[in-house]
């Protein structure tokens, strides 16, 4: 049998499929898609085999012969010999068991670590707040005015008793989760702006400023940008006055996310028939009751896939904060690595990272598809 | 501009007045010394081939389009760039879109409200009660918790009628409010139109329905390329156009029904 006739023989079977799923359950649907023709039986067998060594190599490695602690000599190091040992043979999720509290909150005080771990449940609590749409009202600004400065005081100190700590000791997640959430929430709005005002055809002043900011941004990399706020800023400030690390970087952050998001959001803005700011005119509303409740709505629910798509590109950037010296959770798991009994365990503590930020990430992704759904329900058609 | 007035005999002041307005798309000059005036309480059809400039006049009136030369004075205020002046206009000015523009994001009901609520500062539930009876008076109130998008085009095209009453203007401007539809929807809109007229409303029409602007015109305007070529009551106008080009024009329309 020659390829065409594999190929046109495979087409009846997908549409089979979509029968059989219906009818006839898992065998069925696995004997119409998987095992279609002797083609498809044999890729089938071979990706299976293929699949079903890496996941044995890699159940045998990361679990049956992973080691999970190190017993400690008396001066309180680790003894790493076991895991030596085992080296390419089992995992040593010791040197995660053994730092987790480093990586995720850098060299905060030990004692005090339950602050950050508090600012952490505090965002992922801000999160599912916002996503969820009944509390979609003009309260939930106040909800994230009261949880920057809980985050503040948790982090800072120095006020209600606690221990005041200064910015040089922060690290982890929560640096991680302040840059991309304030980033992008400051970024947003920002956006918005400057895509209505690209799109301005009564302002060519503010027009030409918007254009020049994205087009000037997007053409510098956002390390540049980063390294110009750490390193160039402060030398044009005048002597004494110094705008923290942190707060540049997130300004910085803040105006990068800004030129990008604001292309995205000039996508829905163009994607939206002229029509429907027409008819939102000949109502007599006022430029912004139009914006506000006819133009923006759409264009953003149209722009929902680049927009989360640009989110989750930029909580991942945020881990190139540090080349100015700050401490996310990715340059804590290199810290972690600098620890001369754990030097050679980088593949763990890379997996372990790599969790969170799937974790983080996959979430944005499943959230904005049913946000989707939820959004465009009105638009059968 | 006087003349308009002579025509039809209807008293009052004139609700809009347009005196030599002209346009230009670049070069290409899309109206040509434009002049109209439409009494209060007066209905007026515009008719004419695609590229006429008709729809053009019609959208200049609530100013989505703007004129470069002339005057135009609606409800007695001059359209300038004064923003101020313009919301008072539009605020006045209902307009009905060929392609209906219902905003697909609203139920029937909220697009209904949305123009009460925020311009007219109507409590919510006065405007809803508003928006009910005229959706009412379009004979469509059981789709008031629908969206746009589950409508046919008819009701789609009856919602925005309704739409454009609820903010209670002086004025309602119809741009091609039929083109788009099937037949058998068409009689529905031209059926709410003329239920309309009967109330009194002021109205400028583009539309080639012949029969409508008979049954309820007092002044049919005919434009050709930008200016206004002839206009009259109905009735005079398609029985003896008096220029060649009505006459070609209502040969191809007469050959189209």
């Amino acid at each position: 049998m020659s390829q065409a006739t594999a190929t046109v023989e495979h087409i009846p079977t997908a549409a089979r499929a979509q029968a059989a799923v219906a009818s006839l359950g898992p065998w069925a649907w696995a004997r119409a898609n998987l095992f279609g023709s002797w083609w498809s039986t044999a890729v089938t067998l071979a990706l299976g085999y293929v699949i079903a060594r890496v996941l044995i190599s890699l159940f045998i490695w990361g679990v049956v012969n992973a080691v999970w602690t190190v017993p400690y000599s008396n001066t309180g190091v680790a003894d790493t010999a076991i895991c030596q040992n085992l080296k390419g043979v089992g995992a040593c999720w010791a040197i995660l068991t053994d730092k987790y509290r480093l990586i995720l909150f850098g060299r905060y005080p030990y004692d005090q670590q339950w602050r950050p771990a508090i600012v952490v449940v505090l965002f992922i609590g801000l999160f599912v707040v916002s996503g969820m749409r009944r509390f979609w009202r003009k309260e939930l600004a106040l909800v994230w005015l009261v949880t920057l400065i809980a985050v503040g005081i948790l982090m800072w100190g120095g006020i209600l008793g606690l221990p005041e700590v200064s910015e040089d000791y922060w690290g982890g997640l929560p640096i991680t989760l302040i840059l991309a959430t304030f980033g992008l929430a400051f970024a947003f709005p920002l956006a918005v702006l400057v895509a209505l005002g690209r799109r301005s055809t009564k302002l060519p002043a503010v027009k030409m400023l918007c254009v020049l900011y994205v087009e000037i941004i997007r053409g510098v990399p956002l390390i540049a940008v980063l390294f110009m706020a750490s390193v160039m800023f402060p030398l044009f400030m005048p002597a004494g006055v110094n705008v923290d690390k942190l707060l540049r970087a997130q300004i910085a952050f803040i105006l990068f996310a800004g030129a990008y998001l604001a292309e995205v959001v000039r996508g829905g803005l163009q994607a939206l028939p002229k029509g429907q700011g027409e008819a939102a005119d000949a109502l007599g509303l006022s430029y912004w009751k139009k914006t506000g409740f006819i133009i923006l709505p759409q264009a953003l629910r149209l722009v929902i896939p680049p927009l989360v798509n640009t989110f989750i590109g930029f909580f991942k950037d945020t881990s190139l904060v540090l080349i100015i010296g700050l401490f996310d959770l990715l340059t804590m798991g290199k810290v972690a690595l600098s620890d001369p009994p754990w030097q050679s365990f980088s593949t763990e503590v890379y997996i372990g990272l790599a969790l969170v930020y799937i974790a983080f990430c996959f979430a944005m992704s499943k959230y904005s598809r049913s946000l989707e759904r939820d959004l465009n329900r009105s638009r059968v058609r | 501009m006087s003349q308009a007035m002579e025509n039809e005999g209807l008293p009052g002041r004139p609700a809009i007045v347009l005196d030599k307005v002209n346009k230009w798309y670049g070069t290409m000059h899309v109206l040509r010394d434009v002049s109209l005036s439409v009494a209060e309480k007066e209905r007026v059809v515009v008719c004419g081939p695609s590229g006429s400039g008709k729809s053009t006049m019609i959208r200049c009136i609530n100013r989505l389009e703007t004129h470069q030369e002339g005057q135009i004075i609606v409800d007695g205020t001059e359209l300038t760039d004064d923003l101020r002046a313009l919301d008072t206009i539009r605020r006045e000015v209902g307009m009905v879109f060929q392609s209906f523009n219902l905003f697909p994001h609203l139920t029937i009901l909220e697009n209904c409200t949305l123009a009460p609520i925020w311009v007219r500062k109507m409590p919510k539930a006065e405007a809803e009660e508003l928006a009910m009876s005229y959706l009412e008076r379009v004979k469509i109130p059981e789709q008031a918790r629908k969206y746009p998008g589950q409508l046919s085009g008819g009701q789609q095209q009856r919602v925005a009628i309704a739409r454009a009453l609820c903010m209670k203007p002086k004025i309602m401007l119809f741009d091609e409010p039929t083109s788009v539809l099937d037949p058998e929807m068409i009689k529905e809109v031209l059926d709410t139109m003329i239920s309309l007229a009967d109330t009194g409303m002021t109205m400028v029409c583009v539309t080639h329905e012949m029969g409508f602007a008979r049954q309820v015109a007092h002044r049919v305007v005919f434009m050709d390329r930008g200016e206004i070529v002839e206009s009259g009551p109905p009735g005079e106008l398609f029985e003896n156009p008096r220029t060649d080009r009505l006459k070609l024009f209502l040969s191809q329309i007469l050959r189209e029904h």
